[in-house]
């Protein structure tokens, strides 16, 4: 059966695809933002604290883990960005605790209270994504598709802020604009992204589809509006290339994503080395 | 009215003072040069003036009607990281963010004021190149352009010629004489006196913990030799 046939004769693999590629295009779009401003370390904690709230959504059998997960990791998304700023213990070494706090807890409630017959298959799939793309209800494609626009339209609405705050934030709050509530406006959306790319490559790995895309770019492009456009493009390509690889090798969803999303980096960075080469001669 | 008048301030971090009993105005059109040795608190004065961190005790108090929003800014180094990917027309455009309110792009009207500073401070053929792989001396007037794209009323400077090469801190001097001229109000820190003598108003200098004199620039020599 080829692909195609296979995409045609099984919805939820259209499903998958669609949710697929908008969590790749949303997740791309802060990309440069979280390499720039050293918020890769919050959006590393938070998947974890997504995990952490994923399991206890599984413990409790909610219907659709969203409810809970969402408002938990955007919750903490404000709590650390605050914290961060004004609590003695710096940062960072705040951000690796609550991120491996929650880690533990996750595993912990998960073991002491799912009746799963098949605890490390769940786990493994919190983590690593490997089959919950393809198992996702209607309502939570939906859902998927509504925050992903709702990403959109709010990255797209506050562009310039972004740039300006994501550049030279002092500037940004020295000259009368509200710094602040553009830095939390960018961590409530790195939560909600994070939450989305969860049903696609798994809370483990939920930094590399931000990430990635966006030092692929870099390589090539040298202006923020070119970087976001570009590391935008190259993720959903790479994505699609994924789940279309992870279908016909039966291969795990998330990782083959990633994968795919490391060989762009691969391709970028020789693309860069030979126009270089092309300026040099 | 003063544009901004400072009453008895006292200038510290960590809740420790570094100078104290700091009283003096800005009118508009003065042109004041802040000097005083390293450690003196001139940094953390524009800091204050600025709005990014609090006095220990005194008050600031503006004009009515004037606030942040006029206000242009010139770092002392570039606190974006290296490989940043920005043109040096985004940049530039990024300093009519405080004119924008609500909306969420620039007008035309602000494009044209972008394009026009960037004319200004003759960098118009460097608008599309990567800010990054710009000399220091461009990266200094990219700023500036910014600055000006920001400043309604007020420009505060944090040494804006240290580390340029001497042609390059004279025009930067020129460029700001003429700003001047044109209205717009200055405050600059500097460790050049000489060229705050002849280019500024108005001089403060700071001493150890407190203000070694504030007044006219051209009644400054005579008050501190005496």
């Amino acid at each position: 059966m080829s692909i195609m046939e296979y995409i045609q004769m099984f919805p939820f693999v259209r499903y998958a695809i669609i949710v697929g590629l908008l969590i790749a295009l949303c997740s791309s779009l802060l990309g440069v933002t979280l390499v720039l401003k050293r918020f890769s370390f919050i959006g590393d904690g938070l998947s974890h604290v997504a995990f952490g709230a994923m399991a206890i959504a599984t413990a409790v059998k909610l219907t659709t883990n969203f409810l809970l997960v969402l408002p938990i990791t955007v919750g903490s998304a404000v709590l650390l960005l605050r914290g961060g700023q004004k609590t003695k213990i710096r940062g960072d070494a705040l951000i690796a605790m609550i991120s491996v706090g929650t880690l533990a807890l996750g595993y912990l409630v998960i073991n002491l209270f799912a009746e799963s017959a098949n605890l490390s298959a769940d786990v493994c799939a919190t983590l690593f994504g490997s089959t919950s793309i393809l198992t996702l209800t209607l309502t939570e494609v939906w859902l998927c598709a509504a925050l992903s626009v709702a990403v959109i339209a709010v990255f797209i609405l506050l562009y310039h802020k972004i740039f300006s705050v994501t550049f030279d934030e002092e500037f940004t709050a020295a000259t009368g604009n509200r710094a602040g509530v553009y830095n939390l406006i960018i961590a409530v959306i790195i939560a909600v992204i994070i939450v989305l790319a969860m049903n696609l490559v798994g809370s483990l790995l939920i930094s590399a589809l931000v990430i990635i895309p966006a030092l692929s770019a870099m390589r090539l492009f040298k202006s923020f509006k070119a970087v976001t456009l570009a590391s935008v493009v190259i993720s959903v390509i790479c994505a699609m290339t994924g789940l279309l690889a992870s279908i016909a090798l039966e291969a795990p969803v998330g990782a083959t994503i990633v994968v795919t999303d490391i060989l762009g980096f691969a391709v970028c960075c020789g693309l860069n080395a030979a126009g270089m080469r092309v300026r040099a001669n | 009215m003063p544009l901004i008048s400072c009453r008895d301030l006292t200038l510290g971090y960590d809740g420790k003072a570094v100078v104290s009993g700091l009283t003096f105005d800005v009118h508009t059109g003065d042109y004041l040069c802040v000097v005083g040795e390293n450690g003196s608190g001139k940094t953390t004065l524009m800091r204050t003036l600025l709005g990014l961190s609090k006095p220990m005790s005194g008050v600031i108090v503006a004009e009515r009607g004037f606030d942040a929003r006029e206000i242009g800014y010139l770092p002392q180094q570039n606190a974006a990281q290296k490989d940043f990917p920005a043109s040096v027309r985004e940049v530039v455009r990024s300093g009519c963010l405080n004119g924008m309110g609500m909306r969420p792009f620039y007008t035309g009207e602000q494009k044209r004021a972008a394009e026009d500073n960037m004319e200004k401070l003759g960098i118009a053929d460097l608008a599309g190149r990567c800010f990054y792989e710009l000399s220091g001396g461009q990266q200094r007037r990219v700023l500036l352009a910014r600055a000006l794209c920001a400043a309604g009323r007020l420009l505060l400077m944090d040494e804006p010629v240290t580390g340029l090469d001497p042609q390059a801190a004279a025009d930067m001097y020129d460029i700001i004489e003429k700003l001047n001229k044109d209205g717009l109000t200055v405050i600059m820190i500097s460790h050049d006196i000489a060229a705050a003598l002849k280019y500024a108003s108005h001089i403060l200098h700071l001493g150890e913990a407190h203000a070694v004199y504030f007044g006219p620039a051209d009644k400054y020599s005579s008050s501190v030799s005496r």
